[in-house]
Order: C-alpha cells, then structure tokens, then sequence
C-alpha cells in the first residue's frame, strides 16, 4: 500500500497550485477518519485565507437544476470552453444517494467529455449520502480546497427549490438550470421558495420555440417580483452548441461584481454550522440558540479561520466537543 | 382441396448464418462454403470498427479488427467479400446500423463492378439506430442525423434499388437486453413510427404505401416459444392497424408483417453447453409453426454460443436444424394451425392491450428518439427482474439453477476449447493493406468526394446517398466517410439506463451482504466505491449494468460511464474517482488486447485498487490475465451476481486490512 501525505502536505501543494494533488486530497477529504484526526483541518489550514494571503483566487460556481435537464452534458461544453480559454478545472459532481440502500450510481462524468490525458481537468463523483440539500459532506470541504489550485471548481448538485440554498453556501456564483417548459422553477421563484439564483440557464434550445419561450416567461416572472438584473441565458450542449460563451460571460460579469471575501466568509460559517447540525443533531443547535444564533456568534470569530476550526468553537460553545 | 391440408407444400423460409471474421478474403471462403452447405441467403458480420466508423489503426479499434466480423474498409474489401458471388442472384442481408449508407454504398459500387446495377440487387442493411442506443451499441451520431441518414436510405432505395429492405426495425436486440414480450412489441413499433414520421418528410407523400411496406423487422424468439409465436401474430396485427390508421396504406400486400429472425441467445448457457441445442429448436418452432405468422428469413445460434465464436462445424449444425425442420418435418403441408385456438387469440389478445398501453407511454415521452433514455431504464429494469427471478430459482434454466450435476462434456474439451479463434495478426495485415490502398488511389479524387459529402451533410435537404456512393467509387475508406459525418454532426454518448433502474428488493442473503458493506465502508473510513469500466468498442452493455446496479443496491458507490471508453480514459476515471476497486466487463474479445492495458495504466497512475474481470473469457485466457494482474475473472457461469458481489467486498476488505474479524 503507498503510504498517503498528510493532509497539511497536500494543503501545501495545492497552495503551490499542484492540480495533480486532487484526487488524492479528495480522498482525504472524504475519509471520515481523517476529518475527525484533524487531518482535514490541517489541510483547509493550508489554504485558508490566513495561509493563501487572502481568499482562493477560483471562481467557485454552483451548478444545480432538477434531475436530467442537461446539467452535466452543458458542464462537458463549458469545461471544454474554459480549457480552451487556458483556465484549469474541478468539477464535484454530486449525486443522490438510494434511500434503501445507501448506494449511489454516479453517472455525471459520462457526459462531462473531457480528454483522459488533459492535466487541467478534474471530474469527482460524490454520493451526497444521508446529508439533505445536495451536499455531500465533503463538498464544502473541497471545494474550498481546491479552489487554491484551480482556477475554476465547480460543483453539479440536483434538485430545485432547496438544493441551492446550500450550493450557495460554497459558491460564488449559482446557475439553476431549467428545462424548457418545466413551470415548476416559475411557480418557485413567483412564491418565494426558491432564492433567485445568480444566473438562471434554460436548456435545450435546440428543441425550438419552447425553449425561446421559456426563456421569456422567466425573464417576466422575476420582473414580477421586482428583478431586472438577474441574467436568463438560453443554451444547447447538442450540436449545434448554443450560448455558451453567453452564459460564460454572465458567470464572469456574476464574479467581477461580487465582494468575494464576504461571500466566503458567509459561506464559510455556514459550513460550520451545516457540519456541526449534521454531526450533533437538532439538539445541539437548539443549545445554540438555532441557526441563526449560531451565525451570530461565529460572526465573532475571526475571519481568517477555516471551517473545521469554526466547528470546533461552536462544539465548544455547545459543550458537545 | 381440404380445409387442413395445403395444395402444395410451402417453399421454405430464407436460411443464412451470420458470419464473418478476419479478413473479406478467408469471410469471403467462408460464404462460399455455407452456400454449398445448402443455405440460400448471405448473412454479413461486421466487425466493430467497421460497425462503428473507424479504420483499422485507429485507437479504438485496437483488439478488434477481424475479430467478430470481417473488416470492410473500402469497395476493395467489399469485392473481395463479394467474390464469386453473384450479387444480382445474392440475398444479402447486413448487419450494420450507423454506417450503413456507407457499407450500402459499397455494396452497390461493387455490385457495378461485377455488371450488376443498382435496381436488381436484393437484400437488407439493418440501419436501425435506435435499438443501437437502446441495447446495441454500434451507434456513431446523435438521434437528430441518424435519423436523417436513415431517412435518406430508404428515401433513396425506394426508388433506385427497390428490391432492397432499407432497414430491419429489431426487436430481436431488445429482448437480448431483457425486454418483456410487450416491451419488444411496443419499443419496437415506437420505433418503427419514428422511422415512418422521419421519411415521410423526406419523399414523394405518393410513395409512403411503398415505403411502409419496405420496412421489415428482425425479431427474437425465446424458449417460451407459445407465447413468443403469439408475440408475432400480435407484432403482425398491430403493424397492419398502424399502417392503415396512421398512414394511409390501404393495398393488403403493403401491409404485411415481414420478418426475419435469430432466436434467443441471451437464455443460451455456458455450462452443459449442450442443452443450448434443445433451446435453439423449441425456438425456432416458435417462429415457424404459425403459417399467418411465419418468419421469411432464419439464422440460428450454435450451442457454443456463451463460450465464444462458432467454428464453421458449429453454424453448420445450427444449418441443419433449420433443414431438418424444414425439409424432413411436415410443416410446410398445412395451413395456419392456429387458427381458431383459444389460447393463441387469448394470448394475442393480451400482448396487443399491453403494447398498445406501453405505445402510448412512449408517446407520452415525445415519441421513440425522445424516449430513448426511458426505455433503456426500462429495459435496465426488466433485465434486473429477470436475474432476480433466476437467482431465487423462481426461473428455471436447466443445468444453471436447477440438475447442475453434469457429466464432462466432450463437446468443448478439445484443443480448440470448441470455439474459434481469430488470429491476433490479421489486425496488423489489416492495418498494412491499409496503407497499400491509401498509396495507390487517387487521392485528389478521394478529397474532391469528401468535400462533397461534407457539403452534403451540412444540407440537411440533401440526401446523402449518391455522395456516399461517389466516395465509395473513388476510394474513400470507412473511417474516412464516418469522420467526415463526425464534424459535421458531432458525437454521441447513450443513456446508461442505470441510474434510473428500480432499487431493488432485497432478499435475507441480500441483506447480509448489505450488512458487510455497511461494515467495510465504516473501516474504510469512506463507502467502498467502484468503477464499472468497458474498455474497447464492445457494446454489450448488460452485463456491466447488472453489477453496477446490484453494487449500488448493496449499498456502494459505483461509477458507470457507459460503454466504449479508451484504457486511458478509464484509468482517468479510477485515479480521479479515488476507486477501491476496478471492475471491467468485456465480451466481444478483445479483453487480452485491452485489459493488460488498463491495469498497467492503473499501475502507472499511482492506482493500487484491485481489478477483476468480468465477460466472455475463454478459460485458456484466465491464467495470462492474471499474470497480467487481474484479481478475479467472472463468465457467464458465475450467474450468482450475490456471490460476485460477495467476493468484491472480501477482495476490497483484504486489500485495505479490513477483512473480517482482522
Ligand atoms: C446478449 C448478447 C448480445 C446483445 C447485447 C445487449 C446488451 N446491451 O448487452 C446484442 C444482441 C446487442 C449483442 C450483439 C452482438 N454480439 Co452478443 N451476445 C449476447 C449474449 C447472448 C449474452 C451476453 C449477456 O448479456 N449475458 C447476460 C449478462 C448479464 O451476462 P455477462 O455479461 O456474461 O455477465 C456475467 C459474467 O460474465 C460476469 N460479468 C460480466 N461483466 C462483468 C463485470 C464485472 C465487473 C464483474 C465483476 C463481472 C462481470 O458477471 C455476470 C454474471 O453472470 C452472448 C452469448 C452468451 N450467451 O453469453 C453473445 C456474445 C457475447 N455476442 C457476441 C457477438 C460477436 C456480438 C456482436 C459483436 C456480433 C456482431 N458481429 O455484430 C454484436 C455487437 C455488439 C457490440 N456492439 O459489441 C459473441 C462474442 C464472441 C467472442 N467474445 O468471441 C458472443 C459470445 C456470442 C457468440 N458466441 O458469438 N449481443
Ligand atoms: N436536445 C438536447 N438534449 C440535451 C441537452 N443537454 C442534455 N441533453 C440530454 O438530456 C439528458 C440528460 O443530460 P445530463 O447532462 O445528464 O443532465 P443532468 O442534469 O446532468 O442529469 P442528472 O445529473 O442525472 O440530474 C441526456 O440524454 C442528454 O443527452 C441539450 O442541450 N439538448
Ligand atoms: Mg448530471
């Protein structure tokens, strides 16, 4: 058996922008021994604000939508994009898990074509195992890994209404791709379940007119609720390739405007309250005061540390630790 | 006259037998040996890469050329198949999908050849893309232009070589993959509309009475062979309602059920091969006892069917079934037996309400092309129940779940272990003919009828057949013409059908397994991940199906890409993934040529998970695999996916010192 580095080493070569670390700190971040070794936290150490000098310079992008509506096929036309553009790339795909089973089929990378031998490129599969709202466990995790290394991470999570929520507690800008004709997104952005993401993505324009006209009820449904900015791009990841360098733009323009450290600070606590939930139950939040209070108080904390670090003051908080 | 005897004998059905392998000259040996044999139609294999649109050389070819069917790379391959052999007398029929305007092209060209024109020529190319995507996959393009191409061959062939069947609509494939009777019924049909809507935009509207009755189909008959004959009555009544109600075809002879048939090779077993014979002709009676609903054209599996290619004695034994059925029994001497019986009306009965009903699903879904990712689930699905049913022993299959006990049977102990083998070497004469046929056409010509086909492409209200044939005429080699389609309709990967399969219902031995899962992930820190990989060309999809899905309803993560994937790219997807085990399934072959590929690129990238092995695996090929590094090797007598199942997570326990009570 090949001995594996210790956390803090895979911390350090991600900083030095080492993309080929991936799989393994992948790996490490997903063992549930080392996230309670503290392994996992001396990697996010290494590449927390604190160590980097200031946030990961990736643009860290949501994307999410309900089951089949072309997530994954569009994320194989805009890694191909951002690659051309020079720009390296981490997708976490994540997958339901089987309720009865506790088993995943992971399929996202079947459609996510991308050349075996280009170095710039990392797909991973995760089950999102018993979490709800998307998210494996590690996710969080990773994703702000990787994001010292690479310039892009994505993260592809199902579901509508609530999934984006916790997609954007990690990333900095969110597409929620739609399906045209799907009225449901409509109903949810009109009544308020759903957030407004940051760009919304209506698929399979090459069907025709549907597509062009799903487009234009969702750019009336959010003036309905009083949004002019939020941008509708309209694509198609079947030849003929549509609307790809839109939608590119658009996530650009989405992170040139954004005050992304307090957008990661924000993400950041969030995670630990996300953790510290999952970990010790209803109750230990409650002995908080709720979620709420437990964003209060970590907003005491400073500002440089890394989540790991920002579960344990709540566990201490708590008295659970 | 009587009401229950015939005033003369029926002239039989059309027999072939579906071969092809090495090289167009040895195939072309091979044809003319059957012929004096007595058969009386020509059944064409193809091998993969010509299947699929690649030249010898290329990197997915690799394993594959000549090995289970002849290469046809330009119309000299096509001449030398075709040699000595009269194509205006010839039936042929081809088995080949995405690039069968370009293989009938060549057929032509070389029947121009031989002074023979277009208009005289009969026979079928298969060209059916759907049932590629849904259960075959030799597919090349995406939905919208396969559709087109298929489209332009039958437009074309109506009028320029109207002896010819554009397409087989196969339903044969389906139940391979594990439809139901009323699945095969009503997918097959769905597709067969699809087709129907397609052309009709693309020809004379005059000219849809023709064309409808041009379509035949190519059906599969299992050992159930009551109800799969009534599969066929039904199959008929339903085609003709559609053909009246849908399109407007009136004339009865346009409206008739043609079909030809391979019976079933998925029920055919590895162990007591010899049982296989019982099965192959309690089958064919399936599809030959009914006169309104008898097949017009036959080709039978050989009782080696699951341990490897037929050897010419075995596909002759398989011929002479079919002769003895026809020439000794008397069949031929009556009119339909059926008619008037209860039970086959009441069978019919049944199957036409449960295809209607599913027709109508798949209409929901926007029609077959739209549907193809619910039906492969569905199909996913059924197959899942049939391997259940088998394992609880609730479907008998003699010699595998019930009278296991055999005798050695000296059928396969020779030294050839009773199959063929195809000479490694004819790859690399492939590869050098090749080049010889690169050096001596004209290349300039070549180019100028690309360009053509190129333009022609683009065009969507082109037809792309007399291109086609101008390439072929010029030199133009296959994977050249599919390249050309390549860019300018782009690629395509097919539903895995997994995802979407019903979790199943564990049984208590299930459970337990479950419980070991559970176990083993918890000592590994992580849920014990696997990637399920099909290296090569190889499109038979099922078996990799069945282990990722019975993996993830034990309770691990699996990872499945679907078929087709280059070595590299899955030891990408193992290294990436950061598997705990590597499991890869191989039937057509090529697994000496691809596997000790991806270990050593396993090993190379640092991988250290254990791979097992999983297809048609001759037992002289086991021990080099090991050698090679693989940890297990599975065949189809392993029919216990539990124990499989079982055994990978001992394997995975052990390498990670997580085996029980350690
Ligand atoms: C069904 C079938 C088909 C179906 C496939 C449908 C599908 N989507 O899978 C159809 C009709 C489409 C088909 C087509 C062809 N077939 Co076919 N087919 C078979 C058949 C009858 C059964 C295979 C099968 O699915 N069995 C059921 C599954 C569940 O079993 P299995 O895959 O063997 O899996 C078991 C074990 O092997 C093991 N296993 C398998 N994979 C893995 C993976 C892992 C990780 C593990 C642990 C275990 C494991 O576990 C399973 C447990 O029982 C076999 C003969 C036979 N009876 O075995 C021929 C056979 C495999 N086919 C053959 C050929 C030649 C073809 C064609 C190439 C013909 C041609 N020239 O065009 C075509 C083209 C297919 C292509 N694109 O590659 C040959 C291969 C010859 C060889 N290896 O030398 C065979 C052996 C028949 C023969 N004797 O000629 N075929
Ligand atoms: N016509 C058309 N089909 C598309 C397009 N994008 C994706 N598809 C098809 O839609 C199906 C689902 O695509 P995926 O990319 O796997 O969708 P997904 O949202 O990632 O799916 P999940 O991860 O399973 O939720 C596939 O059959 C694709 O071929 C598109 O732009 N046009
Ligand atoms: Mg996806």
């Amino acid at each position: 058996m090949t001995l594996t580095p210790s956390g803090a080493e895979l911390g350090r070569r991600l900083r030095e922008g080492d993309v080929g670390a991936a799989p393994t700190v992948l790996n490490l971040v997903e063992s549930r021994p080392a996230r309670e070794s503290g392994e996992v936290q001396a990697l996010l150490h290494e590449v927390a604000p604190g160590a980097l000098g200031g946030e990961a310079p990736a643009h860290v992008i949501g994307i999410t939508g309900p089951p089949g509506v072309g997530k994954s096929s569009l994320l194989g036309e805009l890694v191909g994009a951002w690659r051309a553009d020079g720009r390296s790339v981490a997708v976490l795909a994540v997958d339901p898990s089987s309720k009865r089973s506790g088993g995943a089929l992971l399929g996202d990378r079947a459609r996510i074509a991308s050349d075996p031998a280009d170095r710039g490129t990392f797909i991973r599969s995760t089950a999102a195992g018993e979490r709800l709202g998307g998210l494996a466990p590690a996710t969080r995790a990773a994703a702000q890994a990787l994001s010292a290394a690479f310039d892009v991470v994505v993260v592809e999570t199902v579901g509508v209404g609530q999934s984006e929520t916790e997609v954007a507690e990690v990333a900095d800008t969110v597409a929620v791709v739609v399906q045209p004709g799907s009225g449901d997104v409509l109903q949810f952005l009109k009544s308020g379940i759903m957030e407004i993401p940051d760009v919304l993505v209506v698929t399979k324009v090459d069907l025709g007119t549907v597509a062009q006209r799903a487009r234009r009820d969702l750019v009336a449904a959010l003036r309905s609720i009083g949004d002019n900015a939020t941008p509708v791009v309209a694509v198609s990841s079947v030849a003929p390739v549509q609307g790809i360098d839109d939608l590119i733009a658009a996530l650009d323009a989405h992170r040139a405007e954004l005050d992304v450290g307090a957008r990661r600070l924000d993400a950041r606590r969030a995670g630990a309250v996300a953790d510290f939930h999952a970990e010790h139950g209803d109750r230990a939040l409650r002995a908080l005061g709720g979620r709420r209070a437990a964003l209060k108080a970590l907003g005491e904390a400073d500002p440089a540390l890394e989540v790991p670090a920002l579960t344990r003051a709540l566990e201490e908080r708590a008295g659970v630790a | 006259m009587s009401d229950h005897r015939l005033a003369e004998r029926d002239r039989p059905w059309m027999m072939r037998t579906y071969a092809g392998h090495s090289t167009a000259r040895k195939s072309n040996e091979l044809y003319r040996g059957n012929l004096a044999k007595g058969q009386t139609g020509l059944s064409v294999a193809f091998d993969l890469p010509t299947q699929t649109g690649y030249d010898a050389g290329h990197e997915l070819a690799r394993g594959e050329v000549g090995k289970v069917g002849v290469p046809i790379a330009h119309r000299g391959d096509m001449a030398a198949l075709m040699d000595g052999i009269p194509l205006g007398e010839m039936n042929t029929s081809m088995t080949i999908n995405a690039t069968a305007a370009w293989l009938l092209g060549l057929y032509i060209v070389a029947a121009e050849e031989q002074g023979v024109e277009a208009r005289a020529l009969q026979g079928t190319t298969q060209n059916d893309i759907i049932k590629e995507f849904l259960a075959r996959g030799t597919y090349a393009f995406p939905p919208g232009p396969s559709m087109r191409l298929i489209a332009d061959t039958v437009a074309y062939t109506v009028t320029e070589v109207p002896k010819w069947n554009p397409i087989n609509i196969c339903s044969y494939h389906l139940q391979e993959a594990g439809a139901t009777p009323v699945q095969e019924i009503a997918y097959a049909l769905s597709n067969a509309i699809a087709v129907l809507d397609a052309t009709r935009q693309r020809v004379d509207p005059e000219l849809m009475g023709q064309v409808f009755a041009r379509l035949s189909f190519f059906v599969n008959a299992g050992v159930r062979f009551v109800e799969e004959h009534a599969k066929l009555r039904a199959m008929g009544e339903l085609w003709e309602q559609i053909g009246r109600e849908r399109y407007g075809v009136a004339d009865p002879k346009h409206l008739r059920f043609r079909y030809g048939v391979q019976v079933n090779s998925l029920g055919l077993t590895e162990s007591q091969p010899e049982n296989n014979v019982q099965r192959i002709v309690l089958e064919a009676l399936g599809v030959t006892l009914g006169r309104n609903a008898r097949a017009r054209a036959i080709q039978l599996p050989a009782w080696n069917e699951a341990l490897g290619l037929p050897r010419p004695w075995d596909q002759q034994w398989s011929l002479r079934i079919q002769q003895v059925l026809a020439y000794e029994t008397d069949l031929l001497e009556y009119p339909d037996i059926f008619e008037g019986s209860k039970v086959m009306d009441g069978l019919v009965a049944e199957l036409v309400e449960g295809a209607r009903a599913e027709m109508a699903v798949v209409e929901e879904h926007g029609g077959a092309v739209e549907a193809v990712p619910y039906m492969k689930a569905a199909l996913v699905d059924s197959h899942r129940e049939r391997r259940n049913r088998i394992e609880a022993g609730e479907q008998v299959v003699v010699g595998i779940n019930r009278y296991a006990e055999s005798e050695p049977s000296p059928l396969s102990t020779g030294e050839d272990g009773g199959i063929l083998v195809v000479d490694p070497g004819v790859e690399a004469e492939q590869v050098e003919a090749l080049e010889r046929w690169r050096a001596q056409r004209d290349a300039d010509a070549v180019e100028r009828a690309l360009d053509e086909l190129r333009r022609v492409a683009a065009d969507d209200a082109k037809n792309i057949l007399p291109a086609t044939i101008e390439a072929a005429r010029a030199g133009a080699t296959t994977g050249e013409w599919a390249h050309a389609l390549r860019e300018a309709f782009g690629e395509y990967r097919a539903p895995t059908g997994v995802g979407e399969a019903a979790a199943g219902v564990p049984s208590c031995e299930q459970d337990a397994l479950r419980d070991e899962v559970e176990r083993v992930s918890e000592a590994l820190g992580r849920r014990v991940k696997l990637l399920v990989g099909k290296p090569g060309l190889d499109g038979h999809s099922n078996g990799a199906e069945q282990i990722a899905v019975r993996a993830r309803d034990l309770g691990m993560d699996v990872v499945y890409e679907g078929i087709r994937l280059t070595p590299s790219q899955i030891v990408t997807s193992a290294l990436q993934e950061g598997v705990h085990v590597v499991g890869l399934s191989i039937l057509s072959g090529s697994h000496l040529e691809l596997i000790p590929d991806v270990v050593a690129g396993l090993r190379d990238a640092g991988v250290d998970a254990p791979v097992v092995v999983g297809g048609i695996i001759p037992q002289a090929d086991v021990e080099p695999l090991r050698e090679a590094g693989v940890a297990a090797v599975y065949t189809p007598k392993d029919f216990d996916l539990g124990r499989i199942m079982g055994d990978i997570v001992a394997l995975v326990a052990q390498r990670n010192g997580a085996a029980a009570g350690a």
